[in-house]
């Protein structure tokens, strides 16, 4: 190992070293403010190394790692993500001061989630593929159940705890196989090893569609999405916005340098079970939040269809698809970070703000906070001058540049059905039946400290998703980059 | 930059008009009206002086501008006005105009957020009829549905919510199609050119193969036939037309079907005219059974709003027969019959508006004689009404005539069925007239009669419609420069090269028909 390659870890090493720092402080000193502070500031410091890494990027650190300026870009996303959520958690606290639970390992559990998100994006090879998603899983089974008073979060969190261990008894099967196969681990050898073999022995694809089965698991792919809706209603909001994003985003990460590593998208082997999923998790993201009457359901459904709208743009391969999950990506934690943002804003100390009454008439009590909630809610509709457009006109782009025409008809049909469910709720925000009673209960709520942090966090999301729809030129450009150096580093794989 | 004037002054005066409403409740009101005005001004600027404009040559467009904004994709911030535009931009924001004095007194609550969304609509209906850009013109056309939708789900009348939910959905689903079908013919012109592009004048040298064309034609097709509305897409017209605000409706009828008849006019012809020509009987015939259904369901209504509603449904349909006709004689008539129609379908629906407002209700069962209660209110109506069935003398009279006679060369057959419309329209716009002025009177109360501002802007109204009746060369004179580059247009006279100079025959064959009603007169 050298300098460089420290230089190179840097983003993962500082993460790691941070995680310690904070479980000391707790043990110095157990006061809310100070962790909130010191969570926010590790991740502020990682995101400062990020342009160190960048200089010698990119680079493959002991095989298992790759840094190269996808993964940091990625790496980026994760961390502004888990600053936004700490904001968001330090809100969520604050309210509850009475409750006397001991908050202040909420921080440092997801900082070490964010350590192995951190993993995920860069990983190369399977044992750190595994160690990374096992990371952010364990420490997602504490901040689920966090609430432990409550019986929602506790059951979201037994529920978490079997199927996602289930789900990572398959990804180890399947690495099982696919290594018995190929006797690598590392992903661009596996991919190398199935192009040099003509015939696809059935033990491979078996393997391969059990490491997939995982990802959909981790992904709430359609029909691997059962948890979604109750993981999402139980968790604590902040905990269900970390869920939803960062969670996700490293899986994807990690998803996109598999597909491109493994050259899936030549092979076109397992494009029916790629497409299976992404219609499955269109339909039934988009039928089922038409069922909900709880708002943490509706938002769980929207993102089951979501990542089936991400599957469309997956399969149409190649670098052009690579942009537009990625796009997709961007614009979609933004998007959910300002929507559940909003949730936690409106929670009270006694429960989370879930029903569509607690939305009823916001507009007229509390513009700006109606206004980012309408602004996420267009823009997971996918309407224009939003960023979840632009990410919807990728999807559609690269669907129809490889063809996809069922799945793209699929998508549109699903969008239209999307439309009507969040307008469900925008309408809510402009009733105007109670408007006055929602007056009356939000002025009897006292300004909290640390307000600040949520506002700013909720007006530079809205401030990005307008940004990302009216003016993506440079965002383009940059993901291009990015995305052209996942291709290329695919070639040299190994050092 | 005059073209952004245009879109921006609408635009920026809503969140003016947002604010002003906590100074007074009328500050939005004359917010919304100085905008709206001075955006008519504007327009007809484009009438008086053609050739102010800031582009030195005068090519295809009187005006145009074009700023790259996406280059990855080939989406530029691309607005060009010509002929065909123009007189239609004008019309908008006179419309405005109409709803904003139609709710002075209807609006009671949430007064700046109402003319928030109405000039932002307004915004997005002109912004649609400046945009070269396919990406814009969507973006344009998306900025003018949410607004409506909120005029209604907001300030509406009973089931308001039903009825906005269903407008959004089914216009956003032909949004949708649209979408695919841009992207669609960007991603044939990457194939073509190398890099996507989303340019009108780039997309218009595409070489399409008639398969794609054909698949492109129809998405395309779909989402301005659910907007228009088309027959069998027009569910959603009459609940939302009923159930908005008074000002909603006005602009719903007004101003908001002119877009998807221009995106017809301007992007679906010129882009795919092989296959649009192929299509053409369809469509026409679809336009001739929107004109008979759309006129027997009116004559079946008891909601007042309703009648005009499917009213609107018949006209349209004559609207959409004179675009396939694909010739010159038929596209003025459809552009006149569009201004036309958008003028007295918006009186006939402020006229609603002020029944409702004195009666209470729509139910025209409840309505009779009221010619001896309110006089004035029931002469314009009267003269509204006969406008809208085709009274020669007026503009309507003029635009269907000239849709008729347009397409009667091409297609004899299904042009004579469709000249039963104007029959049809003369039962149900009489029937409305029947069953609400006159007959016994039902209503004991004395009711206020029309003045005031309402009053004044009726009578405006009733002079463009008497003014273009008579002089209609106002308009084609505006859009007669544009003909020769609308090459998918069939000559109208037999005799007449394909490509034709401005000082053509065809100016020749519209001499005549201005002065028939001068004829008829004298």
């Amino acid at each position: 190992m050298t300098t460089t390659d420290l230089f190179a870890l840097s983003p993962i090493l500082a993460m790691g070293s941070l995680c310690i720092m904070t479980m000391l402080g707790i043990a110095v000193r157990r006061h809310h403010a100070t962790i909130a502070t010191l969570a926010a500031a590790s991740v502020v410091i990682t995101l400062g190394t990020l342009p160190l890494a960048a200089s010698v990027a990119p680079r493959t650190v002991a095989m298992l790692l790759r840094l190269d300026t996808y993964a940091l870009l990625y790496m980026g996303l994760v961390l502004a993500a888990t600053l936004i959520v700490i904001a968001l958690s330090y809100h969520y606290w604050t309210l509850r001061v009475n409750d006397r639970e001991e908050c202040e390992e909420f921080y440092l559990l997801v900082l070490v989630a964010t350590f192995g998100a951190l993993i995920l994006t860069a990983s190369v090879h399977f044992v750190s593929f595994f160690l990374g998603l096992e990371l952010i899983s364990v420490s997602l089974y504490g901040l689920i159940g966090y609430l432990r008073t409550r019986r929602a979060p506790l059951e979201a969190s037994l529920k978490y705890l079997l199927l996602s261990s289930t789900a990572s008894a398959f990804l180890l099967f399947g690495m099982a196989l696919l290594y018995f196969q190929t006797g690598t681990m590392v992903f661009a050898e596996v991919g190398a090893a199935m192009a040099a073999h003509g015939t696809k022995p059935l033990l491979w694809l078996g393997g391969l569609t059990l490491v997939m089965v995982a990802i959909g698991f981790k992904l709430g792919l359609a029909p691997f999405h059962l948890w979604i809706p109750d993981v999402y209603q139980g968790a604590p909001t902040p905990i269900t916005a970390y869920v939803a994003t960062v969670a996700k985003v490293a899986v994807v990460a990690l998803l996109l340098r598999f597909v491109s590593d493994l050259r899936m998208a030549e092979m076109q082997i397992l494009d029916p079970f790629f497409g299976f999923l992404a219609a499955a998790s269109m339909l039934a993201g988009n039928f089922l939040a038409l069922l909900q009457q709880n708002v943490k359901r509706l938002l769980a459904c929207s993102s089951i269809a979501h990542f089936g709208y991400l599957q469309v743009a997956l399969l149409a391969g190649g670098p052009f698809a690579a942009e537009a999950v990625t796009f997709y990506l961007v614009a979609y934690v933004t998007t959910t970070l300002g929507a559940f943002g909003v949730v936690t804003v409106r929670s009270t100390p006694l429960r989370d703000a879930d029903t569509f009454e607690d939305y009823r008439g916001l507009f007229w009590s509390r513009p700006w906070l109606a206004v980012t909630f309408i602004l996420s809610l267009l823009s997971l509709a996918g309407i224009p001058i939003t960023a979840g457009f632009l990410g919807k006109f990728y999807a559609i782009a690269a669907g129809v540049q490889a063809g996809l025409w069922p799945l793209v008809l699929l998508l549109i049909l699903n969008s239209a059905i999307g439309v009507y469910y969040y307008l469900r709720l925008i309408v809510t925000l402009f009733d105007r039946s109670t408007a006055e009673i929602t007056i009356e209960t939000s002025a009897s709520g006292h300004v909290i400290p640390g307000h600040w942090a949520t506002v700013l966090s909720l007006s530079v999301i809205a401030s990005m998703l307008l940004w990302l729809g009216s003016y993506p030129g440079p965002a383009i450009d940059f993901i291009r980059l990015v995305v052209t150096d996942l291709a290329t580093t695919a070639l040299h794989a190994r050092f | 930059m005059i073209l952004w004037l245009l879109i921006g002054i609408p635009l920026l005066a809503a969140p003016l008009a947002w604010w002003a409403e906590r100074l007074s409740s009328v500050a939005p009101r004359w917010i919304a009206f100085a905008a709206l005005i001075s955006d008519t001004l504007l327009s007809l600027w484009f009438w008086v002086f053609p050739y102010a404009c800031d582009a030195a040559e005068h090519g295809r467009w009187l005006c145009e501008t074009r700023t790259p904004w996406i280059p990855q994709w080939g989406i530029a911030l691309h607005l060009g006005l010509d002929g065909l535009s123009f007189v239609l931009i004008a019309l908008i924001p006179a419309i405005g105009l109409v709803a904003v004095v139609a709710s002075w007194t209807e609006i009671r609550e949430r007064i700046g957020f109402f003319h928030f969304n109405l000039l932002l609509a307004l915004s997005g209906v002109i912004g649609v009829l400046v945009a070269l850009d396919l990406f814009l013109f969507f973006l344009f056309w998306e900025v003018m549905l949410l607004p409506v939708y909120l005029l209604i789900g907001v300030w509406g009348h009973e089931h308001r919510r039903q009825a906005a939910v269903k407008f959004f959905l089914f216009t956003q689903s032909g949004g949708l199609i649209l979408l695919v079908s841009i992207i669609a013919l960007a991603v044939v012109h990457q194939g073509a050119a190398g890099s996507p592009s989303f340019d009108y004048d780039d997309l218009l040298g595409l070489t399409i193969s008639s398969d794609v064309g054909r698949w492109l034609m129809l998405g395309f097709f779909i989402a301005f036939a659910i907007k228009l509305p088309i027959v069998s897409f027009h569910t959603w017209l009459p609940d939302a037309y009923e159930k908005a605000p008074t000002g909603a409706s006005i602009i719903l009828a007004g101003a908001l079907q002119i877009p998807s008849a221009y995106g017809l006019l301007r992007f679906l012809l010129p882009l795919f005219p092989d296959a649009a020509r192929e299509a053409a009987p369809i469509a026409m015939g679809l336009g001739i059974v929107g004109t008979l259904y759309g006129a027997l369901l009116a004559f079946a209504q008891t909601d007042y709003k309703r009648l005009v509603a499917y009213s609107s449904v018949s006209h349209l349909g004559i609207a959409l027969i004179g675009i396939f006709a694909m010739n010159r004689l038929a596209l003025q008539g459809v552009v006149l019959q569009l201004i036309a129609h958008g003028v007295s379908s918006a009186a006939l629906f402020m006229l609603a508006g002020a029944l409702q407002e004195r009666l209470r209700t729509r139910d025209m069962r409840l309505m009779g004689g009221l010619w001896a209660s309110v006089p004035r209110l029931a002469s314009i109506a009267l003269f509204f009404a006969v406008a809208s069935l085709g009274l020669p003398g007026l503009a309507n009279f003029i635009g269907e005539f000239l849709v008729l006679f347009g397409s009667f060369r091409a297609h004899p057959w299904l042009t004579t069925l469709a000249s039963t419309g104007m029959v049809t329209a003369a039962i149900y716009s009489l029937a409305l007239i029947q069953r609400t002025f006159h007959g016994p009177l039902r209503v004991d109360r004395d009711l206020p009669d029309l003045s005031g501002s309402p009053f004044a802007v009726l009578v405006a109204m009733m002079i463009i419609l008497v003014w273009l009746g008579w002089y209609p060369m106002a308009v084609f004179s505006a859009t007669e420069p544009t003909l020769p580059f609308l090459h998918y247009l069939e000559p109208s006279t037999p005799n007449a090269a394909p490509w034709q100079p401005i000082d053509d025959p065809s100016t020749l064959l519209l001499q005549p028909v201005p002065h028939l009603p001068h004829g008829s007169a004298g």
